[in-house]
Order: structure tokens, then C-alpha cells, then sequence
């Protein structure tokens, strides 16, 4: 009976791994062969990646929309980091009723969804377009803008806050430190952990966010990687070698950012709900 | 004039604390809760583009009349009653069996098995819809095993294509729920379990006795976050079958998308089936809350 459990238990993970896998090992293969050779089927490698890449450059603007897609979520994790670990160690080192209560409305945020934002925010941007052009529609800002703070963040880092050594704070304030001092020169160094494992989670879901730039990007020189391979997936004859070369071109960076911070990945999905 | 002094360093510190918040709270404001009220009132408008007028509550008798959101609104229940539960069992099920202490490859299983969550949704979607084509490896697949005597319609039938869009979605998101579960089941004791087989507890009971009761905040969690998320479902709807054939995959975002963006844009009336979602999700919220609260009493 044990060995039954046993087999039956390699068996099963065994096929859940094959089954996670293979749509990648698909996309990796189907890229170094000829379209026609993916549509019959062919599971090997072949070695038509380097013609594959070649078309790529020649026919797909994949470099400014890896370009476009790097800025909005470098800057998007940048200032992500500073406003929600801004307010998670305010709500929690400078803890009030009156903030307790600020908190749990901003919690309220986690509800809405973003189907129901998206047109009453195209139209607050359109409205801006005509008198502040460098953030209205189709401007990097106006992707940015309102994706950059999430309570989800918030609450992560009020979270990790409450593991503080808080008399790490007051060694920083008899110093003669500030408050924002304090922060800055104690608080940020001393989570480290904490920030790279809420930097990968918003570099990670601002990179493959699809829906906002759909709306708000209208020319075809701002397109960010996941609206071109949408695009490119839209089409009547698809060149499939192409395709997969560019989906396993944008899906590198998040791919190196996870197998290099897998940890990090992990405690801050599973981080906030302890 | 000590106390004064005390009073105004009491005052200035409130500022500052205050002002650590304030730009996520400006920010939340401006982004969620301000649209939040637009689409409100917006609800109670119609007009095509930007020429919106009062209608009274003509948008929200329309939704009751409304075929093609009546389709959505079915489409939504149906991933949501039969997706979730499929994946969540799934998850658990997967976590159970890697959180055994003996098993060998662990970690490879447990990166594997989590890697599509890293994954982009419409890389992932263009990816499946591809693989699922009338013409596509696993149609192919499927044939030489002689599991099936002609190609299935994966993607144009209506019928196919709702279970082309469940397989998608649980692909995606099992391995997502189940690290929620690992690392919660590497919380539990294991004395527990210890005591439970020397009692002669199967390994059935045992899950459904103590695995189940003890994840109970966390399975709540998941089952909420991944109700939400499928009454927003819209990445892989658009980019698999584009919420075809007809209307039979279509979800209640991509029929926002499209009364905004694709037919005539009728903002209004969008802002009222987006309210449809607000206060589903509030429901299911509620209800799921009480479903767990229930089996506690």
C-alpha cells in the first residue's frame, strides 16, 4: 500500500511537471524552427533560431517595445517601493486610530476591479491630454500613474514592518537623525529582503500588464512588449517560428529575475497573508 | 513654556507621520476611489463618447434586458463554479504530496509546477491558443493516440472553446495557489499527523480532518483572490478566442472593453455593468466569508 502511495505520487507530480513545462518547452523549441515545421508538429530543435531572430529585427518592433515595456516597469517598481514602504512604516511605526482607520479604507481598493477604473481613468486622462500633454493619453505617465500604488503593497510592507527591531529606531533618533532620516539610513538598508521580494512582484505584474497599456497606448511606437505580442498573435498567417522567438525574447527578463530570485519571489506572494 | 514646546514637538511629529502616508493615500484617492465615484455617476448617464446626459436608472433596466451581458454574466459563473473549485482541489492536492519530507526532486517538482504563474498572461494565452488550434499539436497529439477520431474545434465551438479557456486558466494558476498552501502546510506540526495515524486515520482522513481545517484561512484567501480574479478574467478571453465564436466565451471585462472602446462607445452604460462586477465581488466576498465562517460554528 505504501509503494502503491509512492509510485502513485511520483507519477502524479511527475505528470503536473510535464503538463507546467511543456507550453515552454514548446515556445523554445518552435523558435529555433520554420513555421511550416510548427505546424506539423515538429518537437525538435532545429536550427533556424539565428533566421528566426533575423526576421524578428527586420519585421517586428520588438526593440522600442522592449524599450517601452523596461522604462514603465522600471519606474513603475521604483516608485512603487518608495511610496508603498513610505506608508506601510508610517501606518505602522507612527500607529493611530485615525491611521488604523485610514488603513482599512485604503484596504477597501483591494476590491475594485480593474475593468470598473478603466473607463472613468481614460476618461480623467483624456480630459488632462489637451493641458498637460506629457501625461495624458498614450504617454508612459499615464500607464504609470495610476498602476504605481496598490493597497496590496501597502499592506505587504506594514506587514514586514511589524518584524522590525523598532529599538533599532530609537538608536537612530538619539543619534540626532531625523524621521526621514531614520528611514532612510536605518529602515531601508536594514529590509532588504523585504524590498526585493515586493520589487520582483511589481517588476514582474507591471512588465506583463496588459489590459491599461491596451486602453491608454494608442500609437504603435508605444507599445509595450505584451500589447506587440498580442498583436503579433492576432494575425491571419502567423509566422509561428517569429512569434515564438519574440514571446521567448519578453519572456527572458521575468524568467531570469524568478530562476535568480526565486526565494524573494516566493515570500512576497505568501509574505502578507502570514 | 516647556509644555508649549512639548505641545509643538507632539504637533510637528503628527505632521510628519502623517505626511509618510500621505502620498499613497493621495494616490489611492485619485486612482481608485475618485474613479470609483466618476463611474458612479456615470452610471446614471448615457451618450456616445464624451457627450454624456442624465438617464435616471435607464443604464441598469437595460442591464436587466441585456442579452449579450446576460451570455457574460453566464460565461463568468461558469469559470468561476467550475474553474476554481478544479484548481484549488488541484493545488491542495499537488501541495499534500510535495510536503512529504521523504520525496525526492522536491524542489524541481515545486519550481516546475509554480513556473507558468511567472509567466505573462497574453504570452501564455497566444502560446495555448496556438497549441489548441483546429490544426494544433495537441489536436495532433490526441489523433496519433486515437483518443479522438476527428479534430476537436478547441477554439470555434462554443462549447470547446469555454473548456479550452478552464484548461488555460488552470494551467496558469494551480501552481500560484499551491506555494500558498506549501508554505502554510510547513506551518502545521506534524506531530499532528503522527498522533492521527497511530489513531489508524487514513490518509483521507487526515486530509479531510486536519490539511483542510488547518488551511482554512488560506484556502478562504485563495478562493476569494481567484473569484476576483476571474470576474475580471480578460487577458486570455482577448487573446485566445477574442471572446468568440459569437459571444460564448466573453467575459464581463472584455464586454466593458468593448462598450468603451470597440463598438460605439457608450461610457455610461459601461460604468454600469462595471458595477455588476463591484458588487458581485462584494457578494462572493461575503458569502465566501460566511461559508467559512459557518463551518467554524
Amino acid at each position: 500500500m505504501a509503494k502503491f502511495k509512492r509510485i502513485f505520487t511520483y507519477v502524479f507530480l511527475s505528470a503536473a511537471a510535464i503538463v507546467s513545462i511543456f507550453p515552454f518547452l514548446w515556445m523554445i523549441v518552435s523558435s529555433t524552427n520554420r513555421s511550416i515545421d510548427v505546424t506539423q508538429g515538429r518537437l525538435l530543435p532545429g536550427n533556424y533560431l539565428g533566421e528566426n531572430l533575423r526576421k524578428v529585427l527586420d519585421t517586428v518592433d520588438l526593440i522600442p517595445a522592449l524599450l517601452n515595456s523596461a522604462k514603465i516597469s522600471i519606474t513603475t517598481t521604483l516608485l512603487a517601493m518608495l511610496i508603498a514602504s513610505l506608508a506601510g512604516y508610517g501606518f505602522e511605526i507612527y500607529r493611530s486610530k485615525a491611521k488604523d482607520t485610514v488603513f482599512s479604507i485604503l484596504l477597501l481598493s483591494m476590491m475594485i476591479p480593474f475593468a470598473a477604473l478603466m473607463v472613468p481613468l481614460y476618461r480623467m486622462f483624456g480630459s488632462i491630454t489637451q493641458t498637460m500633454p506629457f501625461i495624458g493619453i498614450d504617454t508612459i505617465s499615464s500607464v504609470i500613474l495610476p498602476t504605481v500604488t496598490t493597497a496590496f503593497l501597502i499592506f505587504f510592507f506594514r506587514q514586514s514592518t511589524k518584524m522590525f527591531p523598532k529599538d533599532m529606531l530609537e538608536a537612530g533618533r538619539i543619534d540626532g537623525l531625523s524621521e526621514l532620516g531614520v528611514f532612510f539610513r536605518i529602515y531601508v538598508p536594514t529590509m532588504k529582503t523585504s524590498y526585493a521580494a515586493a520589487a520582483i512582484i511589481t517588476f514582474m505584474s507591471s512588465w506583463n500588464n496588459y489590459l491599461w497599456p491596451l486602453v491608454v497606448l494608442q500609437s504603435p511606437e508605444k507599445r509595450t512588449i505584451p500589447l506587440l505580442i498580442s498583436n503579433l498573435g492576432s494575425g491571419y498567417s502567423p509566422d509561428y517560428g517569429v512569434i515564438m522567438t519574440v514571446i521567448l525574447i519578453a519572456t527572458l527578463p521575468t524568467a531570469i529575475v524568478f530562476f535568480l530570485m526565486q526565494k524573494h519571489f516566493v515570500a512576497g506572494m505568501t509574505g502578507s497573508v502570514k | 513654556m516647556r509644555e508649549a514646546k512639548a505641545l509643538n514637538i507632539k504637533a510637528r511629529t503628527n505632521v510628519i507621520s502623517w505626511s509618510f502616508i500621505s502620498v499613497a493615500v493621495i494616490m489611492i484617492c485619485a486612482f481608485y476611489f475618485y474613479p470609483m465615484i466618476q463611474a458612479l455617476i456615470m452610471s446614471f448617464q448615457s451618450g456616445t463618447g464624451t457627450n454624456l446626459s442624465f438617464v435616471g436608472a435607464d443604464n441598469y433596466t437595460r442591464l436587466l434586458t441585456d442579452s449579450t451581458f446576460m451570455t457574460t454574466l453566464k460565461n463568468t459563473f461558469l469559470y468561476l463554479i467550475i474553474q476554481v473549485p478544479i484548481m484549488i482541489i488541484l493545488a491542495l492536492f499537488i501541495s499534500v504530496l510535495l510536503n512529504d519530507k521523504d520525496l525526492k526532486l522536491k524542489g524541481f517538482y515545486r519550481t516546475a509546477i509554480f513556473l507558468p504563474a511567472v509567466t505573462s498572461l497574453v504570452a501564455y494565452s497566444v502560446i495555448f491558443k496556438y497549441l489548441f488550434g483546429a490544426d494544433g499539436l495537441i489536436n495532433a497529439m490526441l489523433l496519433k493516440l486515437h483518443l479522438i477520431a476527428a479534430p476537436i474545434q478547441w477554439i470555434t465551438d462554443p462549447f470547446w472553446a469555454k473548456i479550452t479557456i478552464i484548461i488555460a486558466i488552470t494551467w496558469r494558476w494551480t501552481g500560484y495557489n499551491m506555494i500558498f498552501y506549501l508554505s502554510a502546510l510547513q506551518n502545521i506540526d506534524n506531530s499532528i499527523y503522527e498522533a492521527a495515524r497511530i489513531d489508524g486515520a487514513s490518509a483521507f482522513t487526515q486530509f479531510t480532518k486536519i490539511t483542510v481545517p488547518l488551511l482554512k484561512p488560506i484556502i478562504l484567501f485563495t478562493s476569494i483572490t481567484s473569484t476576483i480574479g476571474t470576474l475580471q478574467l480578460f487577458d486570455e478571453v482577448m487573446n485566445i478566442t477574442r471572446g468568440g465564436p459569437g459571444n460564448a466565451t466573453m467575459t464581463l471585462s472584455q464586454y466593458i472593453y468593448n462598450l468603451s472602446f470597440k463598438y460605439t462607445p457608450d461610457f455610461g452604460y459601461a460604468a454600469t455593468v462595471s458595477y455588476a462586477i463591484v458588487i458581485l465581488i462584494v457578494i462572493f466576498s461575503i458569502l465566501q466569508f460566511k461559508l467559512a465562517g459557518d463551518k467554524n460554528g
